[in-house]
């Protein structure tokens, strides 16, 4: 079996990318010392699923493109999310004047 | 397909490796102001994925939304909570990030098979291209319409979600002198409610 080189891209190129995409946020979700980094980690893995929805719809669902309206509801969804955590960033500063994450342990017992 | 299929390897090579890299660099260098750029970065090279894939709207906002929105608050909050403080050690932590590392990796090659392994149908059928636009309207207002609306009213709802836990308290008044407090564009220095008992 020869390993030829494909002509066009494949699905699992893309999926393979997201999957690169998402390994890559979630590691940084978890080891971020600084909170602005976990939060834009969780950007990276919404991206990862945005791209993954994306190439679904048009390899697999070309003519009604569920994936990329599902895509504009994940954006807008990611959207409210940024700002909603940055605004609780923002307070959680001014209140403890850190922004390392192994110090905010006001919900730990 | 509207670019020769040579042309769109080359493109999405090229995107793809902008992306990982970036991603890994928003993740690993230590100065958080070329983690947000990176992150800029990384955005506008999923946009251009996306017009790959036949999808010119999603692409712009994608752009509009993500590079123009997020990345910029997320810039706003560094500046906003810009200190340098020389982060504590905490015992175990290499031992912590060679863990997740692995489970991370763990993750990585389940997905990879997952992609690999699975029959897709493809090719499915033709892609709309230029008419996406077009499905996209006819899909929000026909069979998503609900999901819609639900999300005109979450956007309602962060908005002054985040209004509310921002915002300085301006009407709040000086308790020893009855006087109106916190009214300048300065924000003055107050104390801390929640500082930990231990530096205390």
């Amino acid at each position: 079996m020869t390993l030829a080189l494909p002509t066009t891209v494949p699905l699992q190129a893309y999926l393979a990318l997201a999957a690169v995409l998402f390994c890559t946020g979630v590691w940084g979700l978890i080891n971020s010392r600084n909170a602005v980094r976990v939060l834009m980690s969780i950007e990276l893995m919404l991206n990862a699923v945005n791209i993954n929805l994306m190439a679904f719809s048009s390899y697999l669902d070309g003519q009604l493109i569920r994936g990329q309206v599902f895509t504009i509801f994940v954006i807008t969804v990611a959207a409210a999310e940024a700002a909603v955590g940055l605004a609780i960033l923002l307070s959680l500063y001014r209140n403890r004047e850190t922004v390392d994450m192994e110090r905010f342990n006001l919900l730990r017992w | 397909m509207s670019i020769a299929s040579s042309t769109q390897l080359i493109c999405f090579t090229v995107l793809s490796a902008v992306v990982a890299i970036g991603a890994l660099g928003v993740v690993l260098l230590p100065n958080i102001v070329y983690s947000a750029f990176l992150l800029g970065g990384v955005f506008l090279s999923v946009a251009g994925l996306y017009l790959l894939l036949n999808a010119s709207f999603v692409a712009a906002a994608q752009v509009l939304v993500y590079v123009g929105a997020v990345n910029v608050l997320i810039l706003f909050a560094i500046m906003l909570v810009n200190k340098k403080e020389d982060l504590s050690a905490i015992p175990g932590l290499g031992l912590r990030r060679l863990l997740s590392g692995g489970v991370c990796a763990g993750l990585f090659a389940l997905l990879l098979r997952v992609a690999f392994t699975t029959h897709w149908a493809t090719p499915g059928p033709e892609p709309v291209g230029e008419e996406a636009t077009l499905r996209i309207g006819e899909h929000l207002f026909s069979d998503y319409l609900l999901p819609f609306e639900l999300a005109s009213v979450l956007l309602l709802m962060a908005m002054i979600g985040a209004i509310v836990l921002a915002r300085r308290d301006v009407l709040a008044a000086d308790i020893a002198t009855g006087e109106p407090a916190d009214q300048g564009l300065i924000e003055k220095s107050r104390t801390p409610l929640l500082l930990e008992k231990t530096n205390a």
